[in-house]
Protein backbone atom coordinates (compact mmCIF):
# COMPACT_ATOMS: atom_id res chain seq x y z
CA UNK A 1 0.00 0.00 0.00
CA UNK A 2 3.13 2.20 0.62
CA UNK A 3 4.69 1.78 -2.46
CA UNK A 4 0.97 2.67 -4.06
CA UNK A 5 0.84 6.28 -2.55
CA UNK A 6 4.40 6.79 -3.23
CA UNK A 7 3.95 5.68 -6.92
CA UNK A 8 0.37 7.81 -7.15
CA UNK A 9 2.42 11.04 -5.50
CA UNK A 10 5.63 10.56 -7.80
CA UNK A 11 3.34 10.36 -10.79
CA UNK A 12 1.24 13.30 -9.42
CA UNK A 13 4.48 15.40 -9.20
CA UNK A 14 5.39 14.61 -12.10
CA UNK A 15 2.39 15.93 -13.70
CA UNK A 16 2.48 18.48 -11.89
CA UNK A 17 6.15 19.60 -12.97
CA UNK A 18 4.88 19.05 -16.44
CA UNK A 19 1.92 21.25 -16.18
CA UNK A 20 4.35 23.78 -14.77
CA UNK A 21 6.67 23.20 -17.26
CA UNK A 22 3.97 24.10 -19.75
CA UNK A 23 2.85 27.46 -18.57
CA UNK A 24 6.33 28.56 -18.56
CA UNK A 25 6.97 27.10 -22.23
CA UNK A 26 3.67 29.12 -23.06
CA UNK A 27 4.49 32.56 -21.51
CA UNK A 28 8.28 32.98 -21.41
CA UNK A 29 8.12 34.40 -24.68
CA UNK A 30 4.88 37.05 -24.64
CA UNK A 31 4.83 40.55 -23.47
CA UNK A 32 4.83 41.81 -21.07
CA UNK A 33 8.73 40.90 -20.84
CA UNK A 34 10.32 41.22 -17.49
CA UNK A 35 13.87 42.58 -19.02
CA UNK A 36 15.78 44.54 -16.26
CA UNK A 37 14.27 41.98 -13.55
CA UNK A 38 16.33 39.34 -16.22
CA UNK A 39 19.44 40.98 -16.24
CA UNK A 40 19.25 41.48 -12.65
CA UNK A 41 18.33 37.96 -12.01
CA UNK A 42 21.41 37.08 -14.64
CA UNK A 43 23.77 39.44 -12.65
CA UNK A 44 22.57 37.60 -9.15
CA UNK A 45 22.67 34.02 -10.65
CA UNK A 46 26.07 34.20 -12.12
CA UNK A 47 28.14 36.44 -9.85
CA UNK A 48 26.97 34.37 -6.52
CA UNK A 49 28.00 31.12 -7.74
CA UNK A 50 31.29 32.35 -9.60
CA UNK A 51 33.66 31.79 -6.94
CA UNK A 52 32.24 28.37 -5.55
CA UNK A 53 32.17 26.81 -9.46
CA UNK A 54 35.79 28.39 -9.74
CA UNK A 55 36.90 26.81 -7.20
CA UNK A 56 35.59 23.36 -7.47
CA UNK A 57 36.35 23.34 -11.00
CA UNK A 58 40.27 24.46 -10.07
CA UNK A 59 40.45 21.58 -7.49
CA UNK A 60 39.01 18.95 -10.00
CA UNK A 61 41.42 19.77 -12.59
CA UNK A 62 44.26 19.55 -10.38
CA UNK A 63 43.21 16.48 -8.54
CA UNK A 64 42.52 14.54 -11.80
CA UNK A 65 45.94 15.12 -13.18
CA UNK A 66 47.37 13.89 -10.53
CA UNK A 67 45.77 11.11 -10.22
CA UNK A 68 45.78 10.27 -13.76
CA UNK A 69 49.78 10.74 -13.42
CA UNK A 70 50.59 7.23 -11.85
CA UNK A 71 49.24 4.82 -14.35
CA UNK A 72 49.66 7.19 -17.45
CA UNK A 73 53.23 6.73 -16.29
CA UNK A 74 52.99 3.50 -15.81
CA UNK A 75 51.72 3.13 -19.42
CA UNK A 76 54.73 5.52 -20.91
CA UNK A 77 52.14 7.81 -22.16
CA UNK A 78 52.50 10.74 -19.89
CA UNK A 79 52.80 13.12 -22.75
CA UNK A 80 48.94 12.79 -23.38
CA UNK A 81 47.97 13.63 -19.84
CA UNK A 82 46.91 17.24 -21.12
CA UNK A 83 44.71 15.48 -23.89
CA UNK A 84 42.90 12.67 -21.56
CA UNK A 85 41.82 15.25 -19.15
CA UNK A 86 40.82 18.23 -21.34
CA UNK A 87 38.37 15.67 -23.06
CA UNK A 88 37.20 14.57 -19.69
CA UNK A 89 36.45 17.74 -18.16
CA UNK A 90 34.49 19.37 -21.63
CA UNK A 91 32.91 16.60 -22.66
CA UNK A 92 31.80 15.42 -18.89
CA UNK A 93 33.33 16.36 -15.42
CA UNK A 94 32.94 20.09 -16.06
CA UNK A 95 29.45 20.15 -17.13
CA UNK A 96 28.11 17.76 -14.93
CA UNK A 97 29.88 19.02 -11.55
CA UNK A 98 29.16 22.46 -12.51
CA UNK A 99 25.53 22.04 -13.09
CA UNK A 100 25.52 19.82 -9.62
CA UNK A 101 26.85 22.98 -7.71
CA UNK A 102 24.96 25.29 -9.45
CA UNK A 103 21.73 23.23 -8.27
CA UNK A 104 23.09 23.04 -5.02
CA UNK A 105 23.38 27.07 -4.50
CA UNK A 106 21.34 28.48 -7.00
CA UNK A 107 18.42 26.00 -7.23
CA UNK A 108 18.20 25.79 -3.26
CA UNK A 109 17.98 29.82 -2.72
CA UNK A 110 15.59 30.14 -5.37
CA UNK A 111 13.32 27.66 -4.02
CA UNK A 112 13.55 28.99 -0.92
CA UNK A 113 13.07 32.85 -1.97
CA UNK A 114 9.93 31.68 -4.07
CA UNK A 115 8.81 29.81 -0.85
CA UNK A 116 9.21 32.85 1.65
CA UNK A 117 7.36 34.73 -1.02
CA UNK A 118 4.38 32.66 -1.04
CA UNK A 119 3.96 31.76 2.21
CA UNK A 120 4.15 35.00 3.39
CA UNK A 121 1.26 36.41 0.61
CA UNK A 122 4.62 38.95 -1.48
CA UNK A 123 3.32 36.70 -4.62
CA UNK A 124 -0.38 37.40 -3.86
CA UNK A 125 0.96 41.25 -3.55
CA UNK A 126 2.46 41.58 -6.67
CA UNK A 127 0.08 40.30 -8.52
CA UNK A 128 -2.40 42.81 -6.91
CA UNK A 129 0.08 45.40 -7.58
CA UNK A 130 -0.37 44.97 -11.59
CA UNK A 131 2.44 42.42 -11.92
CA UNK A 132 2.03 38.56 -13.27
CA UNK A 133 4.04 36.86 -10.79
CA UNK A 134 4.95 34.10 -12.90
CA UNK A 135 6.64 36.10 -15.26
CA UNK A 136 8.21 38.91 -12.94
CA UNK A 137 9.75 35.51 -10.88
CA UNK A 138 9.61 32.57 -12.85
CA UNK A 139 10.15 32.92 -16.22
CA UNK A 140 12.77 35.55 -15.63
CA UNK A 141 14.92 33.37 -13.54
CA UNK A 142 14.33 30.46 -15.75
CA UNK A 143 15.38 32.25 -18.54
CA UNK A 144 19.03 33.60 -16.53
CA UNK A 145 19.78 29.63 -14.72
CA UNK A 146 19.25 28.60 -18.65
CA UNK A 147 21.57 31.67 -19.64
CA UNK A 148 24.05 31.39 -17.39
CA UNK A 149 24.95 27.80 -16.42
CA UNK A 150 26.43 27.26 -20.15
CA UNK A 151 28.83 30.67 -19.11
CA UNK A 152 30.04 29.17 -15.96
CA UNK A 153 30.52 25.64 -17.52
CA UNK A 154 32.48 27.40 -19.89
CA UNK A 155 34.37 29.42 -16.94
CA UNK A 156 34.64 26.21 -15.12
CA UNK A 157 35.90 24.27 -18.12
CA UNK A 158 38.75 26.78 -18.48
CA UNK A 159 39.66 27.08 -14.85
CA UNK A 160 40.12 23.28 -14.34
CA UNK A 161 42.18 23.14 -17.10
CA UNK A 162 44.24 25.77 -15.91
CA UNK A 163 44.32 23.78 -12.38
CA UNK A 164 45.22 20.55 -15.00
CA UNK A 165 48.50 23.06 -16.21
CA UNK A 166 49.77 23.66 -13.07
CA UNK A 167 48.71 19.93 -11.82
CA UNK A 168 51.28 18.74 -14.93
CA UNK A 169 53.98 20.93 -13.59
CA UNK A 170 54.32 19.50 -10.67
CA UNK A 171 56.21 16.70 -11.36
CA UNK A 172 57.46 17.62 -14.76
CA UNK A 173 57.59 20.03 -17.40
CA UNK A 174 55.21 21.68 -20.17
CA UNK A 175 55.38 24.73 -21.34
CA UNK A 176 51.42 26.73 -21.44
CA UNK A 177 51.81 26.98 -25.24
CA UNK A 178 52.22 22.94 -25.23
CA UNK A 179 49.94 22.09 -22.51
CA UNK A 180 46.90 24.31 -24.78
CA UNK A 181 48.21 22.49 -27.72
CA UNK A 182 48.05 18.61 -26.62
CA UNK A 183 44.95 19.72 -24.83
CA UNK A 184 43.34 21.23 -28.55
CA UNK A 185 44.62 18.68 -30.98
CA UNK A 186 42.83 15.68 -29.73
CA UNK A 187 39.27 17.72 -28.78
CA UNK A 188 36.64 17.67 -32.28
CA UNK A 189 34.04 19.79 -32.51
CA UNK A 190 31.61 16.70 -31.45
CA UNK A 191 33.66 16.48 -28.12
CA UNK A 192 32.53 20.26 -27.54
CA UNK A 193 28.94 20.94 -28.84
CA UNK A 194 27.03 18.18 -27.47
CA UNK A 195 28.22 19.00 -23.62
CA UNK A 196 27.59 22.58 -24.73
CA UNK A 197 24.35 22.07 -25.46
CA UNK A 198 23.43 19.71 -22.36
CA UNK A 199 24.21 22.68 -19.99
CA UNK A 200 21.15 24.60 -21.37
CA UNK A 201 19.10 22.21 -20.18
CA UNK A 202 20.70 21.96 -16.78
CA UNK A 203 20.40 25.09 -16.65
CA UNK A 204 16.82 24.90 -17.27
CA UNK A 205 15.92 22.09 -15.03
CA UNK A 206 17.96 23.57 -12.17
CA UNK A 207 15.89 26.91 -12.90
CA UNK A 208 12.14 25.61 -13.45
CA UNK A 209 12.37 23.11 -10.62
CA UNK A 210 13.63 25.34 -8.36
CA UNK A 211 10.75 27.60 -9.10
CA UNK A 212 8.50 24.93 -9.41
CA UNK A 213 9.35 24.27 -5.37
CA UNK A 214 8.94 27.74 -3.98
CA UNK A 215 5.92 28.91 -6.17
CA UNK A 216 4.21 25.44 -4.74
CA UNK A 217 5.58 25.65 -1.29
CA UNK A 218 3.07 24.34 1.31
CA UNK A 219 2.15 27.35 4.29
CA UNK A 220 4.99 27.73 7.12
CA UNK A 221 8.23 27.83 7.48
CA UNK A 222 8.72 24.24 7.33
CA UNK A 223 7.11 24.22 3.50
CA UNK A 224 10.03 26.59 2.77
CA UNK A 225 13.08 24.61 3.89
CA UNK A 226 11.32 21.18 2.44
CA UNK A 227 11.05 23.87 -1.20
CA UNK A 228 14.53 24.23 -0.67
CA UNK A 229 15.56 21.12 0.03
CA UNK A 230 13.61 19.15 -2.54
CA UNK A 231 14.77 21.37 -5.62
CA UNK A 232 18.33 20.04 -4.83
CA UNK A 233 17.25 17.16 -4.91
CA UNK A 234 15.49 16.65 -7.71
CA UNK A 235 17.39 18.64 -9.99
CA UNK A 236 20.17 16.68 -9.37
CA UNK A 237 18.73 13.60 -10.04
CA UNK A 238 17.02 15.25 -13.15
CA UNK A 239 20.39 16.38 -14.43
CA UNK A 240 21.86 13.14 -14.41
CA UNK A 241 18.71 11.29 -16.22
CA UNK A 242 19.30 14.28 -18.76
CA UNK A 243 22.80 13.55 -19.04
CA UNK A 244 22.22 10.19 -20.03
CA UNK A 245 19.24 10.78 -21.94
CA UNK A 246 21.54 13.53 -23.87
CA UNK A 247 24.67 11.39 -24.56
CA UNK A 248 22.17 8.78 -26.20
CA UNK A 249 20.86 10.90 -28.16
CA UNK A 250 24.12 12.63 -29.62
CA UNK A 251 25.08 8.82 -29.95
CA UNK A 252 22.47 8.28 -32.25
CA UNK A 253 23.00 11.25 -34.39
CA UNK A 254 26.41 10.41 -34.92
CA UNK A 255 27.97 13.14 -32.68
CA UNK A 256 29.29 10.34 -30.18
CA UNK B 1 -15.12 58.78 13.17
CA UNK B 2 -12.64 60.76 15.10
CA UNK B 3 -15.94 63.33 16.77
CA UNK B 4 -17.51 61.30 19.13
CA UNK B 5 -20.60 63.22 18.68
CA UNK B 6 -21.13 62.33 15.38
CA UNK B 7 -22.55 58.20 16.53
CA UNK B 8 -25.43 60.64 17.81
CA UNK B 9 -25.95 61.43 13.86
CA UNK B 10 -26.87 57.84 13.21
CA UNK B 11 -30.72 58.34 11.48
CA UNK B 12 -32.42 54.86 12.06
CA UNK B 13 -34.83 53.46 9.72
CA UNK B 14 -32.96 54.39 6.55
CA UNK B 15 -31.24 53.03 4.05
CA UNK B 16 -27.97 51.51 4.85
CA UNK B 17 -24.88 53.73 4.78
CA UNK B 18 -26.59 56.55 6.04
CA UNK B 19 -24.57 58.11 9.32
CA UNK B 20 -22.07 60.35 10.31
CA UNK B 21 -20.33 63.60 8.63
CA UNK B 22 -18.97 61.74 5.17
CA UNK B 23 -20.81 62.38 2.12
CA UNK B 24 -22.19 59.43 0.68
CA UNK B 25 -23.90 59.03 -2.57
CA UNK B 26 -25.97 56.06 -3.71
CA UNK B 27 -23.20 55.05 -6.07
CA UNK B 28 -22.68 51.13 -5.73
CA UNK B 29 -19.23 50.25 -5.53
CA UNK B 30 -18.89 46.82 -4.67
CA UNK B 31 -22.19 44.82 -5.00
CA UNK B 32 -21.42 41.18 -4.04
CA UNK B 33 -24.38 38.92 -4.59
CA UNK B 34 -25.20 34.79 -3.87
CA UNK B 35 -20.91 34.25 -3.66
CA UNK B 36 -20.51 30.77 -2.76
CA UNK B 37 -16.33 29.68 -2.36
CA UNK B 38 -15.45 26.32 -0.21
CA UNK B 39 -11.71 24.22 -0.26
CA UNK B 40 -12.76 21.10 -0.58
CA UNK B 41 -15.11 19.75 1.73
CA UNK B 42 -14.75 23.21 3.91
CA UNK B 43 -17.57 25.37 3.31
CA UNK B 44 -16.37 29.13 3.70
CA UNK B 45 -18.36 31.29 2.14
CA UNK B 46 -22.19 30.87 1.54
CA UNK B 47 -24.38 32.67 -0.37
CA UNK B 48 -22.53 35.91 0.42
CA UNK B 49 -24.33 39.05 0.12
CA UNK B 50 -23.08 42.66 0.68
CA UNK B 51 -23.15 46.16 -1.19
CA UNK B 52 -20.86 49.02 -0.39
CA UNK B 53 -21.42 52.64 -1.41
CA UNK B 54 -19.00 55.35 -2.84
CA UNK B 55 -17.99 56.89 0.43
CA UNK B 56 -18.46 53.97 2.96
CA UNK B 57 -16.77 52.36 5.73
CA UNK B 58 -17.92 48.60 6.41
CA UNK B 59 -16.36 47.11 9.13
CA UNK B 60 -16.57 43.22 8.33
CA UNK B 61 -16.34 41.43 11.65
CA UNK B 62 -16.53 37.09 11.94
CA UNK B 63 -14.77 35.02 14.73
CA UNK B 64 -11.22 33.30 13.41
CA UNK B 65 -11.18 31.44 10.36
CA UNK B 66 -14.64 32.19 9.18
CA UNK B 67 -13.64 33.49 5.66
CA UNK B 68 -13.00 37.21 6.38
CA UNK B 69 -9.96 37.30 4.21
CA UNK B 70 -10.98 34.74 1.71
CA UNK B 71 -13.91 37.28 1.32
CA UNK B 72 -11.45 40.27 0.31
CA UNK B 73 -9.33 38.01 -2.02
CA UNK B 74 -12.46 36.86 -3.83
CA UNK B 75 -13.49 40.78 -4.63
CA UNK B 76 -9.59 41.84 -5.70
CA UNK B 77 -9.69 38.42 -7.52
CA UNK B 78 -7.10 36.24 -5.95
CA UNK B 79 -9.66 33.94 -5.06
CA UNK B 80 -11.96 32.62 -7.60
CA UNK B 81 -15.31 32.06 -6.07
CA UNK B 82 -17.46 29.45 -7.25
CA UNK B 83 -20.46 30.78 -7.57
CA UNK B 84 -21.94 34.32 -7.34
CA UNK B 85 -21.33 37.75 -8.52
CA UNK B 86 -18.59 40.49 -7.23
CA UNK B 87 -19.60 43.09 -9.08
CA UNK B 88 -16.73 46.17 -8.32
CA UNK B 89 -17.41 49.46 -10.18
CA UNK B 90 -20.23 47.23 -12.42
CA UNK B 91 -17.78 44.93 -13.62
CA UNK B 92 -17.92 41.38 -12.67
CA UNK B 93 -14.36 40.04 -11.16
CA UNK B 94 -14.60 36.90 -11.68
CA UNK B 95 -15.22 36.92 -15.40
CA UNK B 96 -12.62 39.60 -16.03
CA UNK B 97 -9.26 38.58 -17.94
CA UNK B 98 -6.00 39.37 -17.21
CA UNK B 99 -6.10 43.50 -18.33
CA UNK B 100 -9.36 44.29 -17.13
CA UNK B 101 -8.33 42.60 -13.90
CA UNK B 102 -5.13 44.78 -13.79
CA UNK B 103 -7.40 47.86 -14.85
CA UNK B 104 -9.18 47.54 -11.90
CA UNK B 105 -6.68 46.37 -9.47
CA UNK B 106 -4.72 49.48 -9.93
CA UNK B 107 -8.01 51.70 -8.39
CA UNK B 108 -8.30 49.47 -5.10
CA UNK B 109 -6.07 49.11 -2.40
CA UNK B 110 -5.45 46.04 -0.75
CA UNK B 111 -3.72 45.40 2.46
CA UNK B 112 -2.47 42.01 3.11
CA UNK B 113 -3.30 41.14 7.01
CA UNK B 114 0.55 39.52 7.00
CA UNK B 115 1.76 42.87 5.31
CA UNK B 116 3.12 41.41 2.27
CA UNK B 117 6.36 43.74 2.24
CA UNK B 118 8.67 42.43 -0.50
CA UNK B 119 11.36 41.49 1.94
CA UNK B 120 14.40 41.87 -0.62
CA UNK B 121 13.27 45.49 -1.63
CA UNK B 122 13.69 48.63 0.77
CA UNK B 123 11.18 50.11 1.72
CA UNK B 124 11.13 52.82 -1.05
CA UNK B 125 11.39 50.25 -3.59
CA UNK B 126 8.68 48.44 -1.95
CA UNK B 127 6.47 51.26 -2.11
CA UNK B 128 7.44 51.88 -5.50
CA UNK B 129 6.78 49.04 -6.94
CA UNK B 130 2.84 49.50 -7.61
CA UNK B 131 3.42 52.82 -8.94
CA UNK B 132 5.58 51.59 -11.49
CA UNK B 133 3.45 48.43 -12.70
CA UNK B 134 0.19 49.71 -12.82
CA UNK B 135 1.60 51.74 -16.06
CA UNK B 136 0.87 54.64 -14.79
CA UNK B 137 2.63 57.78 -16.55
CA UNK B 138 4.56 59.47 -13.55
CA UNK B 139 8.17 60.49 -13.44
CA UNK B 140 11.12 60.32 -11.20
CA UNK B 141 10.47 63.04 -9.03
CA UNK B 142 6.59 62.27 -9.21
CA UNK B 143 7.43 59.16 -8.07
CA UNK B 144 9.59 60.30 -5.20
CA UNK B 145 7.24 63.00 -3.89
CA UNK B 146 4.34 60.12 -3.85
CA UNK B 147 6.81 57.87 -1.64
CA UNK B 148 7.44 60.38 0.72
CA UNK B 149 3.86 61.54 1.12
CA UNK B 150 2.76 58.11 1.78
CA UNK B 151 5.05 57.19 4.28
CA UNK B 152 4.20 60.82 6.08
CA UNK B 153 1.06 59.72 6.54
CA UNK B 154 2.38 56.78 8.28
CA UNK B 155 4.92 58.63 10.18
CA UNK B 156 7.61 56.65 8.93
CA UNK B 157 9.58 59.20 6.62
CA UNK B 158 12.63 58.26 7.81
CA UNK B 159 12.89 54.15 7.35
CA UNK B 160 12.75 54.94 3.80
CA UNK B 161 16.17 53.46 2.90
CA UNK B 162 15.72 50.54 5.45
CA UNK B 163 14.98 47.31 4.81
CA UNK B 164 11.75 45.53 5.95
CA UNK B 165 13.51 43.11 8.61
CA UNK B 166 14.72 46.45 10.19
CA UNK B 167 11.58 47.39 11.04
CA UNK B 168 9.15 46.34 14.12
CA UNK B 169 6.07 44.57 13.49
CA UNK B 170 4.16 47.85 13.72
CA UNK B 171 5.76 49.61 11.18
CA UNK B 172 5.68 46.57 8.66
CA UNK B 173 2.34 47.47 9.23
CA UNK B 174 2.34 51.08 8.69
CA UNK B 175 4.76 50.76 5.43
CA UNK B 176 1.92 48.21 4.49
CA UNK B 177 -0.69 50.77 4.87
CA UNK B 178 1.23 53.33 2.73
CA UNK B 179 2.08 51.18 0.14
CA UNK B 180 -1.29 50.56 -0.14
CA UNK B 181 -2.58 53.87 -0.38
CA UNK B 182 0.08 55.44 -2.19
CA UNK B 183 -2.44 55.01 -5.81
CA UNK B 184 -5.14 56.94 -3.78
CA UNK B 185 -7.38 53.87 -4.55
CA UNK B 186 -11.09 54.23 -5.06
CA UNK B 187 -11.32 51.12 -2.89
CA UNK B 188 -9.42 49.88 -0.37
CA UNK B 189 -9.55 46.49 1.54
CA UNK B 190 -7.87 46.56 4.96
CA UNK B 191 -7.09 43.04 6.56
CA UNK B 192 -6.70 43.56 9.69
CA UNK B 193 -5.43 47.42 9.53
CA UNK B 194 -4.48 47.51 13.20
CA UNK B 195 -4.00 43.79 14.65
CA UNK B 196 -0.31 43.98 16.52
CA UNK B 197 -0.24 47.39 17.19
CA UNK B 198 -0.13 49.41 20.54
CA UNK B 199 -3.15 51.06 21.11
CA UNK B 200 -1.84 54.50 20.28
CA UNK B 201 -0.31 53.58 17.33
CA UNK B 202 -3.75 51.59 16.32
CA UNK B 203 -5.99 54.93 17.11
CA UNK B 204 -3.20 56.63 14.46
CA UNK B 205 -4.01 54.36 11.61
CA UNK B 206 -7.95 54.46 12.49
CA UNK B 207 -7.75 57.87 12.21
CA UNK B 208 -6.07 57.91 9.14
CA UNK B 209 -8.40 55.07 7.59
CA UNK B 210 -11.02 57.76 8.78
CA UNK B 211 -9.22 61.23 6.87
CA UNK B 212 -8.65 58.74 4.01
CA UNK B 213 -11.74 58.23 3.65
CA UNK B 214 -13.01 61.87 3.90
CA UNK B 215 -10.53 63.28 2.05
CA UNK B 216 -10.73 61.34 -0.97
CA UNK B 217 -14.32 59.86 -0.13
CA UNK B 218 -13.10 56.54 -0.96
CA UNK B 219 -15.06 52.91 0.21
CA UNK B 220 -13.50 50.90 2.01
CA UNK B 221 -14.09 47.16 3.90
CA UNK B 222 -12.44 46.72 6.62
CA UNK B 223 -11.87 43.73 8.35
CA UNK B 224 -11.35 44.40 12.33
CA UNK B 225 -11.36 42.64 15.86
CA UNK B 226 -10.46 46.17 17.69
CA UNK B 227 -13.67 47.24 18.70
CA UNK B 228 -12.25 50.98 18.85
CA UNK B 229 -11.57 50.63 15.20
CA UNK B 230 -14.94 49.35 14.83
CA UNK B 231 -16.52 51.91 16.41
CA UNK B 232 -14.32 54.56 15.35
CA UNK B 233 -14.07 54.33 11.46
CA UNK B 234 -17.73 52.29 10.46
CA UNK B 235 -20.51 53.59 9.12
CA UNK B 236 -21.87 49.77 8.78
CA UNK B 237 -20.60 46.68 10.82
CA UNK B 238 -21.63 43.47 8.70
CA UNK B 239 -21.31 40.26 10.44
CA UNK B 240 -20.19 37.28 8.89
CA UNK B 241 -21.49 33.84 10.46
CA UNK B 242 -21.25 30.68 8.76
CA UNK B 243 -20.73 31.89 5.44
CA UNK B 244 -23.02 34.38 5.51
CA UNK B 245 -23.45 38.16 6.18
CA UNK B 246 -25.48 37.59 9.01
CA UNK B 247 -26.35 40.83 10.22
CA UNK B 248 -25.60 44.98 8.49
CA UNK B 249 -26.13 47.40 10.74
CA UNK B 250 -24.54 50.61 12.44
CA UNK B 251 -22.32 49.66 15.30
CA UNK B 252 -24.79 51.41 17.98
CA UNK B 253 -27.56 49.41 16.98
CA UNK B 254 -25.42 45.89 16.65
CA UNK B 255 -24.12 46.92 19.85
CA UNK B 256 -27.63 47.16 21.67
CA UNK B 257 -28.41 43.97 20.21
CA UNK B 258 -29.87 40.82 22.07
CA UNK B 259 -28.84 38.56 19.06
CA UNK B 260 -26.90 35.91 20.54
CA UNK B 261 -24.91 35.56 18.15
CA UNK B 262 -23.99 38.68 17.33
CA UNK B 263 -24.31 39.88 20.52
CA UNK B 264 -20.44 38.10 21.73
CA UNK B 265 -18.91 40.23 19.25
CA UNK B 266 -19.61 43.30 21.18
CA UNK B 267 -18.46 41.90 24.71
CA UNK B 268 -15.09 42.67 25.47
N1 LIG C 1 -5.75 28.88 0.13
C1 LIG C 1 -6.54 28.15 0.95
N2 LIG C 1 -6.62 26.82 0.79
C2 LIG C 1 -7.41 26.08 1.59
N3 LIG C 1 -8.15 26.57 2.58
C3 LIG C 1 -8.10 27.88 2.81
C4 LIG C 1 -7.27 28.75 2.00
N4 LIG C 1 -7.43 30.02 2.45
C5 LIG C 1 -8.29 29.94 3.49
N5 LIG C 1 -8.71 28.67 3.70
C6 LIG C 1 -9.67 28.24 4.72
O1 LIG C 1 -10.75 29.13 4.68
C7 LIG C 1 -11.21 29.40 5.99
C8 LIG C 1 -11.29 30.90 6.18
O2 LIG C 1 -9.99 31.45 6.15
P1 LIG C 1 -9.74 33.00 6.30
O3 LIG C 1 -8.29 33.20 6.15
O4 LIG C 1 -10.64 33.73 5.41
O5 LIG C 1 -10.15 33.27 7.81
P2 LIG C 1 -10.30 34.67 8.51
O6 LIG C 1 -11.75 34.90 8.74
O7 LIG C 1 -9.57 35.70 7.76
O8 LIG C 1 -9.60 34.37 9.91
P3 LIG C 1 -8.57 35.27 10.73
O9 LIG C 1 -9.37 36.24 11.51
O10 LIG C 1 -7.90 34.28 11.62
O11 LIG C 1 -7.65 35.90 9.76
C9 LIG C 1 -10.27 28.70 6.95
O12 LIG C 1 -10.94 27.55 7.42
C10 LIG C 1 -9.10 28.32 6.11
O13 LIG C 1 -8.64 27.07 6.53
MG1 LIG D 1 -7.85 36.66 7.92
Amino acid sequence: MATDTTLKKFLDETGRIAVFTGRFLNEWFRPRYEISEFFRQCYIIGYKSLPLIGLTGFIIGLVMTMQLRPSMVNYGVESQIPAIVGISIIREIGPIITALIFAGKIGSSIGAELGSMKVTEQIDAMEVSGTNPFKYLVVSRVLATTFMLPVLVLLSDCIALYGSYLGVNIKGITSWSLFWNKVFTNLIYADIFPAFIKTFFFGFIVGIIGCYKGYHSSKGTEGVGRSANSSVVVSSVLIFITDLLVVQVTDLIGYG
Amino acid sequence: MADPDSNDTVISGVAPGISRSAPQSKEEVIVISHLYKSFGSNRVLQDFNLTLYKGQNIVVLGKSGSGKSVLIKCIIGLLRPDAGEIFVFGKNVPELNHFALDELRARIGFLFQSNALYDSMTVRDNLEFPLRRHWIQVTQAQVNDMVMEALEDVGLAHTVDMMPVELSGGMRKRIALARTLILKPDIILYDEPTTGLDPITGKEIIDLIVEIQNKYNTASLIISHDMNCVRLASDLVAVLIEGKCYALDTYDRLKSSTDPNVKPFFEQ
